[in-house]
């Protein structure tokens, strides 16, 4: 299973997410073509309900601790209730360009 | 000193630090630099630590508050968060009032 899928799999399962977005955003950083290293997440819901936000990317973090530690170089995470999701229209913040993460240009 | 130990004291001894690749003047992560930003725009004074300069704490900072990526913000020796989280308070107008509050209790 691609990175991808066991990602959207795992948070689906372990969250119940009324919304779930999950984007290779690898293409955008100091990696090979067809890396699966640097995602987004977007998840909204009920489970993160009088959760700070820290709680709730512990949650997520857990989840994906296995990933995080053998796969994922970066995620990007951002953690919703229904009632935050609503409130933001249904969109999520950009994330920022590479700046190259310290390894040597080619 | 021990790793684990180096870094207690740092997080206990700033009010504000944030462990970064890079340095605020230049960051090397897009991340890590939107991070040092938000705390910039917050006009108090922070203390930072460039992880790719020094290997030992790149490598055992992750389990010094169970949280798996970079940037790592702390203030009052608490973990607040990395990018999104930060990014999220500063867009919400906590940020400021907390590392005021956290600064002049210093």
């Amino acid at each position: 299973m691609t990175v991808q899928a066991t990602i959207e799999t795992k948070l689906a399962e372990g969250l119940h997410p009324l919304h779930l977005q999950v984007e290779n955003e690898s293409h955008r950083h100091n990696v090979p073509p067809g890396s699966e290293s640097h995602f987004k997440v977007v998840v909204v819901t009920d489970a993160f309900e009088d959760k700070s936000l820290v709680a709730r990317h512990r949650m997520v973090n857990e989840i994906l601790a296995d990933e995080l530690q053998n796969r994922i170089h970066a995620l990007a995470l951002h953690t919703y209730t229904r009632q935050d999701w609503e409130d933001k229209h249904g969109s999520a913040p950009l994330s920022p360009p590479c700046l190259g993460g310290g390894k040597r240009q080619a | 000193m021990d790793v684990m130990d180096r870094i207690k004291e740092q997080v206990e001894n700033n009010p504000v630090i944030i462990y970064m690749k890079g340095t605020p003047q230049m960051p090397m992560c897009g991340f890590s630099s939107r991070t040092a930003e938000a705390l910039k725009a917050c006009n108090v004074e922070f203390a930072h630590v460039n992880v790719l300069a020094d290997p030992e704490i790149f490598q055992n900072l992750p389990r010094f508050a169970n949280w798996p990526t970079f940037p790592q913000v702390y203030v009052n020796g608490e973990l607040i968060g990395g990018c999104d989280i930060t990014l999220e308070l500063f867009q919400k107008g906590e940020l400021k009032p907390m590392l005021e509050a956290a600064s002049a209790k210093a």
